[in-house]
């Protein structure tokens, strides 16, 4: 097999892995006041490997590299690896926006910040292409071992330590169990390439208990990385002690790199076998919308409250998933997952940054410092509203869209299944209505708790992550067909 | 070519990989006990590739065990960090935030 490289086609990898490597060595050559300098080549870098996905998406050809006599490769460069390749480019330059002035202002150093960041960016990308067990594994490590440290960042603080040692330990641990149901199916199909592991999957219809538990363990490795309930204890705490952006870039970025993985190893692999993996998905989706849900409700700190709402809001995402069929509901899954995905990035970013912004002022990340932030900052009270109004499902805003889109690829199913757990959705969907307004009323309907009125400060880079989250949010749910179009788009 | 007993070693070498991260309260050991994990999953690799006469098993192997020096010495660092803080690299002292 002689390896062809396509140039075009890795070129966002290529420019990114050429902007890690000046971003180090140049922290490593700037004197301490040209430190600055590091956060705005990173940003140039990751929007300069933003326009060669674009002009691969106006050119439109499917891209196959290392590709075997069949035609399928291990590597490829489809509407699907550049949807989500722009998602990452985009999210990873808001999380930049909202990191720089955190970062700058903390009494830690700075260059690595950026460096662990991009290295974790690259992986996604690669993930978005993947098509491959070992280049799965290989992109999904190379996301988890940068954040594992981003987790760790202020080294003094013991809250910091253990939200990074629970986040590497569990982490670990799950890819050990991911590769050990990898290593099974590899022994089943022969070959690490999905393609090849979907035509053993539908040449044997009736297949061997073992290549069940083998999919059930990769599975439960995946589960991880994107924390479904039952694994998603290092999620609060997690959150909670690494630094705020770092948990916003978790909470998105590498979360939909795992749910981007997921995808792939069910839609291209294992597909075929459907009831091997359906109903642990759907076992999964269930209970991470129940108990995310139930628990984010007695949260007292916003940070472990979004934590658990992005539990349940990965729940959301998993149900169009566990429903999916044979045929052209199946298109309608993939189209729910990946819009809200792409919507999910925005919303969430966007209460980040805000939780961020109010941060500054209060230094506290509890609700009841939320109390009378509409009168102290309307703007940012108002942006937070918008967010959270977004998660909780409310029209006219994109969360609303991202739920409608859910509901409708259960309806396509129509399976009792696919029915009863809709109705799951629909009900936790009214009780994540409860503590996303119950901020909400803290803001608006509360006296301020501290002294003073004077306004929140917010720099310039934080005010543009807001401003662009908002904008995302509010254009996508009063005119959801600019994106429904992207969401189509994104096909294998 | 008899798989089984390769089989059965790395099963019951990712067994105590598991009992030692669930049961080990010392940082270093949980560690130990992920790469024997690792080396369970590995063997497997190495004895289906083997047996069906194809290489990528192999070629995985060598990624996991690259990976895994990788992800060792991350650990390390942090049990260190731990360890500076805390005067100790027993994890069960790690219990600031309640889940």
């Amino acid at each position: 097999m002689t390896p062809n490289f396509d140039f075009h086609a890795l070129a966002p990898e290529i420019i990114l892995s050429a902007t890690i490597v000046i971003v180090l060595v140049a922290d490593l050559l700037f004197a301490d006041r040209e430190r600055w300098q590091t956060p705005r080549i990173a940003t140039i870098g990751v929007l300069a490997s933003l326009v060669p996905v674009i002009t691969l998406a106006i050119d439109g050809t499917n891209r196959v590299m290392f590709a075997n006599a069949a035609g399928s490769g291990a590597y490829v460069v489809d509407p699907y690896a550049l949807t989500f390749k722009a998602l990452f480019l985009v999210a990873a330059y808001v999380t930049l926006l909202v990191s720089v002035d955190y970062i700058g202002e903390g009494d830690y150093y700075q260059g690595e910040f950026y460096f662990l960041l991009l290295t974790s960016v690259l992986g996604m990308i690669v993930m978005a292409s993947a098509r491959d067990l070992i280049t799965i594994f290989v992109a999904l490590e190379t996301i988890s071992i940068p954040t594992f440290v981003l987790a760790g960042w202020r080294k003094h603080d013991p809250k910091s330590n253990e939200a990074s040692i629970k986040y590497y330990l569990i982490g670990v641990l799950s890819s050990a169990v991911m590769l050990y149901g990898m290593s099974f199916i590899f022994g089943f199909s022969g070959s690490t390439l999905l393609t090849d592991i979907a035509q053993f999957a539908s040449a044997t219809p009736d297949v061997a208990p073992l290549f069940i538990v083998a999919i059930f363990l990769t599975l439960v490795g995946f589960a991880f990385k994107i924390s479904a309930v039952p694994f998603h204890f290092w999620v609060p705490d997690t959150y909670e002690g690494a630094p705020t952006p770092v948990t916003a870039f978790l909470s998105v970025s590498s979360k939909a790199g795992g749910f981007v993985a997921l995808l792939t190893v069910v839609y291209v692999g294992f597909f075929p076998s459907v009831n091997s993996w359906q109903p642990v998905l759907w076992v999964f989706a269930a209970l991470s919308m129940i108990v995310g849900n139930l628990v984010a409700l007695r949260q007292t700190n916003i940070v472990r409250m979004l934590a658990y709402s992005s539990v349940a809001q990965g729940g959301f995402i998993l149900v169009p998933l566990a429903v999916a069929q044979d045929g052209r509901a199946s298109a309608a899954s993939l189209e729910a997952v990946v819009t809200y995905l792409l919507i999910y990035a925005a919303m969430n970013l966007g209460a980040f940054a805000v939780v961020i912004a109010v941060s500054r002022r209060t230094r506290s990340a509890e609700i009841s410092s939320y109390a009378g932030l509409g009168q102290f900052a309307p703007v940012l009270a108002i942006l937070m509203s918008i967010f959270l109004f977004s998660l909780a499902g409310i029209p006219p805003l994109a969360g609303w869209y991202a739920k409608f889109m859910m509901f409708r690829a259960v309806l396509d199913a129509g399976t009792p299944w696919a029915i009863v757990l809709g109705v799951i959705a629909a009900v936790n969907s009214v009780i994540a209505f409860f503590y996303y307004t119950a901020v909400v009323r803290q803001m608006w309907f509360k006296e301020p708790a501290i002294e003073g009125t004077r306004s929140v400060e917010i720099p310039t880079a934080l005010g543009v992550a807001i401003a662009i989250c908002g904008a995302t949010v509010v254009v996508i749910g009063v005119y959801p067909q600019l994106f429904g179009r992207l969401g189509e788009l994104a096909r294998f | 070519m008899i798989m089984n007993q390769f089989l059965i070693l790395s099963a019951f070498l990712f067994c105590v990989g598991v009992y030692g991260v669930l049961a080990r309260r010392n940082g270093v050991l949980v560690l130990m006990s992920v790469e024997l994990m690792l080396n369970g999953v590995n063997l497997n690799l190495i004895a289906f590739s083997a047996r069906l006469h194809a290489v990528s098993g192999q070629v995985f192997a060598l990624f996991i065990i690259t990976i895994a020096a990788a992800e060792v010495g991350v650990g390390l660092a942090i049990v260190l960090l731990i360890y500076r803080n805390l005067r100790s690299p027993d994890l069960d002292g790690v219990d600031q935030l309640k889940g």
